[in-house]
Order: structure tokens, then sequence, then C-alpha cells
């Protein structure tokens, strides 16, 4: 059996960012990921990213991305690429397959990195081929480039729809409408303006009634909405549309840490059944570990801190780094995360995350 | 349709230097890249069949997590389209129900 002493699962903004960190305080890590290349969502984020200096502010995701490798290889981390983990078991053991082979790996600490993957919307016609996920569509513009139609319907005003109509305008497609459920968008406004200045009509309180089509999506008929939340008739609208993109959310991706045995809570904030950790990112289990949207949904920003952090803290935990250096060291990225988790679209998640840390106490 | 040209990540210089049929009919491909990137290339979008009313299915997450895009693939069903790489000369069927295991090589 192959064994490590930090085995992080998932190597995407917070997986390498965590292998990085306990690599460079004298680790031996192994990175774990199920696709043919590391490196996560950030490839197809092509926006340049917001926040300060620290949080690589004005940098481009996909350039963050080729950073962290770089950075990666060049402390010699082990990243086993095309190996899904399946299954994780007592005294730290994981389970993955490669290359249609089963094979096992012991880990003095685990992380797991996960992520989180699109949430889906029930309207008729949902399941029509053209139907799928905002970032589904980026993967395909962005990192295959390939055009997954030609007159889009983008649903969900948050930053992922926001982003994702103007990337799809960048690739050569026409997004028709951009509807919102709620009375008003959720994004940053200054995206918002982007696409309405692209020329792309942003309609709220309105959702879709159904989807056209028989094999595939032909058109959208859209409808507006009430206070309640309810359809009024007679506004109905119809478009003529190839692909309609849900950037309705996203949901953690836990399935390990619950075989595992953490402890979990409920935060529909941060997208639902979140793993409970502390400071250091560490979960109810002693020596497991989760950072980024597993420990609930916010952005590659806060995913990188956190993946640091419970990089420091499994490094630490082995004797690589002493206390006192890590205290600072963790001082320094609890201070980014609390500056990313501030204004308006922060706050919330700030009092979210509060939420998930006191849980623990809770628990005892 | 494949995206050329780009306003940030510029000029797309990949050749298609594969092969690929697909229920029969043969599409160009780029070696390694996800097939169900060349099949919507292609101008493809229903990837399978559901086994009870037989309703189309297509790309709805494109990171494997989702399955509604698998395929039989050089014999062998339920393969996830959108992170399994092109290699020359694969045979693709769209999938009806949950595929034949008999139909592997």
């Amino acid at each position: 059996m192959k064994t490590t002493e930090i085995a992080v699962i998932g190597a995407g903004p917070a997986g390498l960012s965590c292998a990085v960190e306990a690599a460079r305080a004298g680790a031996k890590v192994t990175v774990l990921d199920e696709n043919l290349k590391p490196g996560g969502q950030l490839f197809k984020q092509i926006h340049k990213f917001f926040g300060s200096r620290e949080h690589k502010a004005g940098t481009r995701g996909f350039r963050i991305g080729e950073q962290l490798l770089s950075e990666t290889e060049k402390l010699g981390v082990e990243v086993l690429l095309s190996s899904t983990v399946y299954g994780l078991y007592e005294d730290r053991l994981i389970a993955y397959i490669k290359d249609g082979k089963d094979n096992t790996l012991r880990a003095e600490k685990i992380v797991i990195a996960t992520g989180a993957s699109e949430n889906a919307l029930a309207f008729p016609g949902c399941t029509l081929p053209g139907v799928m996920g905002a970032g589904a569509a980026q993967t395909m513009i962005n990192v295959n480039r390939v055009l997954p139609g030609k007159k889009v319907i983008m649903v969900g005003s948050g930053n992922v729809g926001l982003i994702v109509s103007y990337q799809l305008m960048q690739a050569g497609a026409d997004v028709v409408a951009l509807i919102e459920a709620a009375p008003k968008i959720g994004g940053y406004g200054v995206h918002a303006a982007k696409i309405r200045r692209a020329g792309v009509p942003i309609f709220v309180s309105t959702t879709i009634k159904e989807v056209l089509g028989e094999e595939m999506v032909e058109g959208v008929v859209t409808v507006e909405l009430n206070e309640k939340w309810q359809p009024i008739e007679g506004t109905e609208r119809e478009f003529e549309a190839d692909t309609v993109c849900l950037a309705v959310g996203l949901s953690p991706l836990t399935e390990l840490a619950w075989m595992a045995g953490c402890e979990f809570t409920f935060i529909p904030a941060l997208g639902g059944h979140v793993p409970i950790h502390d400071k250091n990112m560490e979960t109810t289990l002693p020596g497991i570990y989760v950072a980024g949207d597993i420990t609930g949904v916010e952005e590659a920003s806060s995913a990188m801190e956190e993946g640091r952090l419970a990089g420091v803290a499994a490094a630490e935990s082995l004797g690589y780094i002493d206390a006192q250096k890590a205290e600072e060291l963790k001082q320094q990225i609890w201070a980014r995360l609390d500056a990313l988790r501030t204004g308006p679209f922060g706050e919330g998640r700030f009092s979210a995350k509060l939420k998930q840390l006191n849980s623990r106490r809770l628990l005892a | 349709m494949r995206v050329i040209h780009h306003p940030i990540l510029g000029d797309d210089t990949r050749v298609c230097n594969a092969t690929i049929t697909v229920d029969g009919r043969q599409i160009p491909a780029v070696e390694g890249e996800p097939i169900a990137a060349a099949l919507l290339a292609a101008g493809i979008k229903k990837f399978r069949e559901t086994p009870k009313h037989h309703k189309p299915r297509g790309i709805f997450c494109a990171i494997g997590r989702c399955t509604d895009c698998i395929m039989t693939v050089d014999g062998i069903p339920n393969v996830r389209t959108c992170i399994t790489p092109v290699r020359d000369g694969m045979v693709i069927k769209t999938q009806k129900g949950l595929g034949e295991w008999s139909e592997a090589k």
C-alpha cells in the first residue's frame, strides 16, 4: 500500500493551495484528483478576480491556476490525476480508482477539498438536451473551446449568471435574455452593467414557465412572478433559444466527509449540509480537514485561503511548523479570510461561517 | 461550433487530428479533448435515452458529476463523455437506457 503524510483530495484552488503550503513546510504531500488536469474550476474562470492585492485582484482566474500549478511542481508535490477517490475508511485509508484499477493510500492527515456542483431547477422541459449548468457552459467555451449553443437564456443573476453571460458573448454566442426570480439582481452591479451595455435584457421577478422542444431546446416561455413568487397569468414571453443555462447556486460535494463520519450542520447560506470544522479547518474527526467549497460555497479566493489554513494546520500537527510560526501564519490567513467576507455580499457568508464554527462548540 | 477566436484566450491553434464514429457517422475531433466537446462541436446534443420513457438527455454539469452525458464508448456503457478524452478511432453510440455490457469488446 502507498503511504503519504498529507493526502489532499481535489486539485482545485483549495487543494493546491493546501498542498503548496504544507509542502513548503517540508511535509510529504499527495494530491488526488479525478480529472485529467489539475486546477479544478480555475481554468474556466477567464475574468479578473475581485478583492485586494493579496487576493490577486485584477488577475484572471486561469493565470492564478497557472501560478498555483507551477508552485506545486517546484515544491515536488505528488499529484495523482485521473484518480477517483470513492472511499474514506478507518485510520485514514483512502480508496481510489486509477486507470480502471483499485488502489489504496494511507495518510497521516487528510484534507478533503472536493468543491461543489451546480444546482438544477425543475420546470417542464428541464431535462431536455440544451439545458445545462452555467458552469458547464463555461467549461465548454473556455476550457474545451466549443459553444454549447448560439442563442442562450441565462437563469439567475448572481455573479455566476452575470459573468458567464458575458463570457458566452465573448465566445460568440447570443445571450437572448437573463432572467431572475427575485425582484432584484443578485450579483455585482459592475457585472450586470457590463452585460446590459452589451444589449442583454435582464428580467427580474421572472422565471421559466416551460422549455419548448422534443429532442432538444427550441424555445423558452418565461412568466413574471408576483410578490408571493407566484406566476402572473398573461405575463408570458416566448423566446427562441437553443440553450438554457442555470446559474441557481451550488451545493458542496460532501459525500466523502459523510462517509468518513464527520459531523455536519445545516446552513442554507453555505449551500446546505456542511461539515463542521474548527478555526484550523479540522473536522470533528481528528486528522481530517476540509477546505474550499465543501465547507460552504464561496468563491476561489476564499477557497485558496482555507486551503492554506488547512495546509499550515496539518503541517503544524505533523511537527513541520512550530506553534509560534504556525500561529503567525494562521493569523495572517484569518485576517485575509475576514477581509473577503465583508461588504454587502460578504457579510452573510461571514455570519454563516461563524455559525458553522460555533456549531462545533454546541456539539461538546 | 468551435470557438476559434477569443478576445481573452486568443486563437485556438489546435487541429482536428482524430476521427471518432458516433452512431455510424464519422466526426472530426481533437485527440485528448473530452468526447462531449467533440460531439457539441459537431452539433450533437442528444447523448442518450432514458430507460423507461426514452427521453433524450445531454450535457448538464460537464465536470463528471451528474452522469447525464453517459454514452456507450468502444462497447462499454455508462462512460462519462464530459471527462473521457477522445482517442482516434473511438466508436461511440447514443446510449439506450442502461446500455448493454454484452456490447463490450
